[in-house]
């Protein structure tokens, strides 16, 4: 005989199995409408494939699994479908979801199941699809794919197959009929699972010894099989999963895991026979066996129901008296759940349907306080204390109960049930767990809430440092800047205060150089807007000569505004021009380097100076308050005396610092104002100008200048290499005469445009005197000797004037001033003559020329 | 040298208890050193109790300003959406006595909210996303904005900014996968329905008849 083991606890429960056992196994006819619920397994729900008119055949798939852990759904008859929607569930919380609702046409038209009779031959993959396919699932009660429990992980081998003909429920009967009639297929069913799982070690089909017709049927089927048939002592609830594997094997579950981690899969009598079923005549789960038992009706008995059947029609089909129903129950007394709604359907886990009278199953006693009698723990199957494990609910102490192990609970009922005080323990554990289950879901969402929170804090501190960062560089760019401006200032400033007069001669020339354009500017602005708000304010009074009414009003406003704006422009116009004016005729009128130092001075360093002095006299205000107030407070004798005291003397430490800085300044003022130091001052101004007046004046002329030494050279050098062409008697000499040519060509356009600049340039009157002067070579043109002739004059006066004494070259230039001054004359007659358009520039020029030969002479004079 | 402290019993214990002084002194200071924990771990404690809602209503901005500022004294029942729970544990971690919840920051409400959207409403103005603590809203400049429903704390903070009005904090209802068993009336309760005169009908105390009873009250609302 096979070993049994046993398991702790466990109670002996009234029966009542005979009631269903009575009649054989019947059926009802169809009902008028079924219903499909998406979701009546483990795991996700189905995806309903159908849309509502569609027509059904029995057995065609009307929803597909979705994702791993799934099972599709089938329609059980012919019919069509006519709503998806919310229906009540067959679910403890009365809740409702998503139904398939089909109306039945009566006819059971089936589609045409292909089964296959060799199916061991099958590979293992493609009969796991088909099983998977069927739609099975545990038909226990838990529901759970049995495809998945199928497909055991890799690293964890079968080595025992169980099948659980247990059925330790009272009333329950519907496996008991199944093991009597269909003792065949449920052998058969048993090898195609131990087929399936890789022919595992042991093979067993476990039966409580209250069943023993179904012992008697199953063992005659499995007589030529290597499948063991094993039964056992009764006692409730044998035919728990890891109970039942503790009878039959001796082996525990761990705590938290499943019982593939040992190596055995388990699976319900039921699923096996439909597993068959799928495989051998690819049948999917459409029916099942279902007890229909309690008092309240007069039929009680199993019958082989279609899926989807609302158990009113079950119950109609019984004779049920309602008003002797007490309840109305799916599963069976201990494990099974109350029913809100009779018109929910017949599901796949649906194993009975009890209806149990008032006497029968009267409602539950008052509870009373546990008196720790320590029943609770003697019954408990999985070993756990059902008593703390209460207590500790009652306290929410659900760290206490994690550590009671409460998740390894069966929510058997075997301690409510022995409980003397009748405390419904079974449904504390039920409420902890789903509390405990929703604080793992809260506490995940806090967690990750955590993480979005902090990830957004540092992400806005990330944008905040950031803008700061952008912030500082800026700050610190514009510091630098004013810095340099500052440096720039004070070098402008110690320059003057330095000793030598170069230095202040020096910075006065850089500023007056800087300074005169905006003046000009300035004025040309203002002149600009006063033209447009005149324009505007003519433009305006003409529309109101136009306008009427109100809008003369309006526009009358506008002129107002308009004029008020002209006038405000025209006086500081008028206030731009005397300043400007005396800033203009100052160089002139008086002596235009005292002026000009003046000016800059007074510019540059007014400012500060004027400043400081405000400065001082603000601190100097600040300080007699602040004396002021400490004198009162003395006299009050406030304690803010020392902190007034304070002030005071900050106050005059700061006057300190600004008087010597005023001090520091003073001297700059009257070192320029020095009038010994003017004269070699204007001298070096009226040199510096006159150079930066010819470099800004003869620019273009200067360049060509340069440009037509540059061609000199060229030119000179390509005769060279002719006449050693020609020496040589080689064939380029054509080419290099070309080039020569050209050369020339271009000298002589530079010439021309050189000309027009200047007519009194220096080059073009020595070239013209040079001309035939200098022999070169026989073979080239005399222009050509004339241009090198040119070149070399020119250098030569550059050198010679180098060597010049300052007041040759002053009467050098005075000549070629007047040279010039007359040429511009006469163009300036000519121009006037044809009432040109250049008019201006010529005149302009004339007198710039003759203002330079004016002042080219005083230096003479002076030098 | 051991002779003489075997002859001197009180020069001997006192050498005895000297070096064991010095031996454990030396092993604490070298676990202060290597075992040392960085940070204040029991304010993380605290914050992990927290039901990080992060609505302030605590009057911190976020849960973990308020965990610092209960470990560094602050009273424990500041948090609505913890509710009484959270104050549990947080007694229980601090070892102190638990208190109700301060009803001046809220009330604990049993409903969670969740923040929605009308979205034709929406006009755009990304109010709402600065508001939002939790990143748990989508949306640009002058587009629709959507509450990603998974990641709302339903904290209220950013009903109050939308200058439309458009957002409604809606509860999150129960599905099947949330829903679960009541625990049923305490034993202590049914204590008092021994009196005959004192008991209830049987069928309104029935765990398995009220959910019924909440079924037909839903089914007549709908
Ligand atoms: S059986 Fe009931 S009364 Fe006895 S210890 Fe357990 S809970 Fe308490
Ligand atoms: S319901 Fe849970 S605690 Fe009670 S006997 Fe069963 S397994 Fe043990
Ligand atoms: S969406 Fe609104 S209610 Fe939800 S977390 Fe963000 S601010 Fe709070
Ligand atoms: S605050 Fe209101 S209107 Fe503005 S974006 Fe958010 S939901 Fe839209």
């Amino acid at each position: 005989m096979t070993r049994i083991w046993s398991i702790p606890g466990g109670v002996h429960p009234e029966e009542n199995k005979s009631q269903s056992l009575q009649l054989p196994l019947g059926e009802i006819p169809l009902p008028r409408e079924l219903v499909y619920p998406l979701s009546q397994h483990i795991g996700a729900p189905a995806n309903a494939v159908v849309t509502v008119g569609d027509k059904v055949l029995g057995g065609q798939k009307i929803a597909e699994a979705k994702g791993m852990i799934s099972a599709p759904i089938h329609a059980s008859t012919s019919g069509t479908v006519v709503a998806i929607e919310d229906r009540v569930l067959p679910h403890p919380s009365g809740m409702s979801g998503p139904c398939i609702v089909i109306e039945a046409d009566g006819e059971d038209h089936h589609v045409d199941y292909v089964g296959d009779e060799n199916y061991l031959q099958l590979d293992r993959e493609t009969l796991i699809e088909r099983i998977r396919d069927a739609g099975i699932t545990g038909m226990g009660g838990a529901g759970f794919p049995t495809a998945v429990k199928l497909n055991p992980r890799a690293d964890q081998p079968i080595d025992t197959l169980i099948i659980n003909g247990t059925e330790c429920e009272p009333y329950i009967t519907a496996d008991d009929i199944l093991m009597q009639t269909r003792a065949d297929e449920i052998i058969k069913g048993t090898e195609l699972l131990a087929h399936l799982l890789g022919n595992p070690d042991r093979v067993v089909i476990g039966i409580e010894d209250n069943k023993p017709a179904a012992i008697e049927a199953v063992g005659v089927a499995a007589k030529d099989s290597r499948v063991e048939v094993v039964s056992f002592p009764t006692k409730y609830p044998s035919g728990g999963e890891k109970q039942l594997i503790q009878i039959l094997t001796g082996k525990e579950v761990p705590s938290g895991a499943l019982p593939a981690s040992i190596g055995i899969v388990l699976q319900n009598v039921g699923t096996t026979v439909a597993a068959y079923e799928a495989v051998r005549y690819g049948k999917p789960l459409i029916e099942r066996i279902t007890t229909v038992v309690g008092e309240a009706l007069d039929t009680q008995r199993n019958i082989k129901v279609r899926l989807g059947t609302p158990i009113q029609h079950v119950l109609e089909h019984h004779g049920c008296h309602q008003n002797k129903v007490a309840r109305l129950i799916m599963g069976g007394p201990m494990m099974g759940f109350a029913l809100q709604e009779s018109l929910v359907p017949v599901v796949k886990a649906t194993n009975c349907v009890l209806v149990p009278s008032k006497q029968e199953l009267p409602p539950a006693p008052p509870a009373q306080a546990c008196i720790r009698c320590g029943m609770c723990a003697e019954a408990c199957p999985a070993s756990l204390l059902p008593q703390q494990m209460y207590w500790y609910t009652l306290a929410e102490d659900y760290d206490k109960l994690e550590a009671h192990n409460i998740s390894d609970c069966i929510e058997c009922g075997a301690c409510s049930f022995v409980c003397p005080s009748n405390i419904p323990l079974v449904q504390y554990y039920r409420s902890a767990k789903g509390t405990m289950r929703q604080m793992a879901i809260d506490k995940e969402k806090s967690d990750r809430s955590r993480q979005r929170f902090e990830f957004r804090q540092e992400r806005i501190a990330k944008a905040e440092a950031e803008k700061e960062a952008k912030r500082l560089a800026r700050k610190k760019a514009a510091e630098e800047a004013k810095k340099k401006q500052e440096a720039a200032k004070a070098s402008g400033e110690t320059a003057p205060a330095g000793n030598t007069k170069a230095d202040i001669v020096a910075a006065a020339m850089a500023r007056a150089q800087a300074k005169p354009v905006s003046p000009e500017e300035q004025k040309a602005k203002l002149e600009r807007a006063v033209i447009s708000a005149q324009g505007r304010l003519d433009k305006l009074q003409t529309r109101l000569e136009e306008a009427e009414g109100e809008m003369k009003d309006k526009l009358a406003a506008q002129i107002k505004q308009a004029e008020v704006k002209l006038t405000e422009a025209q006086k500081k116009l008028d206030d731009f021009k005397p300043d400007a004016a005396s800033n203009n005729s100052a160089p002139t009128a008086d002596d235009p380097v005292a002026a000009a130092i003046a000016r800059a001075q007074a510019k540059m360093t007014m400012a500060p100076d004027e400043k400081l002095r405000a400065n001082i006299e603000s601190l100097n205000k600040r300080l007699q308050k602040a004396e002021e107030k400490l004198s009162a407070a003395q006299a009050q004798g406030a304690d803010t005396v020392t902190a007034l005291q304070a002030g005071v003397d900050k106050l005059k430490e700061k006057i300190a610092t600004a008087e010597r800085e005023l001090a520091e300044l003073g001297p700059v003022a009257s070192a320029t104002a020095a009038p010994a130091e003017q004269d070699a001052a204007s001298a070096a101004i009226e040199r510096a100008k006159a150079k930066a007046a010819a470099q800004a004046n003869m620019s273009p002329e200067q360049k060509l200048r340069d440009q037509l030494g540059a061609m000199g050279a060229r030119i000179s050098k390509a005769q060279d290499k002719l006449q050693q062409a020609q020496a040589d008697g080689a064939d380029t000499v054509d080419a290099l005469q070309m080039g020569l040519d050209k050369l020339q060509a271009k000298q002589e356009k530079m010439r021309e445009e050189l000309r027009v600049l200047n007519p009194s340039a220096p080059e073009l009157n020595d070239a013209d005197n040079a001309t035939g002067s200098t022999p070169t070579s026989e073979e080239a043109p005399q222009i050509q000797d004339a241009a090198t002739a040119a070149i070399e004059k020119a250098k030569a006066k550059a050198a010679a004037q180098a060597s010049m004494s300052p007041e040759e070259k002053l009467r050098d230039q005075i000549e070629s001033l007047e040279k010039r001054l007359q040429k511009a004359q006469q163009r300036l007659a000519k121009a006037e003559a044809e009432d040109d358009d250049n008019i201006d520039a010529f005149r302009a020029g004339v007198e710039k020329t003759q203002a330079k030969l004016e002042q080219t002479r005083a230096q003479l004079e002076n030098s | 040298m051991f002779e003489y402290l075997l002859n001197n019993p009180f020069l001997g214990a006192l050498v005895a208890l000297v070096s064991l002084a010095l031996l454990f002194g030396a092993v604490l200071g070298y676990a202060a050193v290597q075992f040392k924990v960085e940070g204040d771990p029991i304010v993380d404690q605290i914050d992990t109790l927290l039901p990080q809602t992060q609505c302030g209503q605590c009057s911190y901005p976020g849960c973990r300003p308020y965990a610092e500022a209960i470990a560094n004294g602050d009273a424990i029942n500041k948090c609505p959406p913890g509710g009484q729970s959270t104050i549990n544990a947080i007694a229980d971690l601090l070892d102190v006595e638990a208190p109700t919840l301060d009803e001046e920051h809220g009330e604990e409400s049993d409903v969670k909210k969740v923040a929605y959207i009308r979205e034709d409403e929406c006009i755009g103005c990304t109010k709402c996303i600065q508001a939002c603590p939790m990143d748990a809203i989508l949306g640009a400049a002058k587009q629709m904005h959507t509450v990603i429903g998974d990641e709302c704390t339903g904290c209220d903070l950013c009903v109050e900014p939308c200058p439309v009005d458009c957002i409604d904090m809606i509860p999150i209802e129960t599905t099947l996968g949330t829903w679960k068993w009541d625990k049923p009336a305490t034993s202590h309760e049914n204590i008092l329905n021994l009196i005959a005169s004192d008991r209830q009908p049987v069928a309104a105390t029935q765990q398995e008849t009220s959910p019924k009873e909440k079924a037909q009250t839903e089914d007549e609302a709908a």
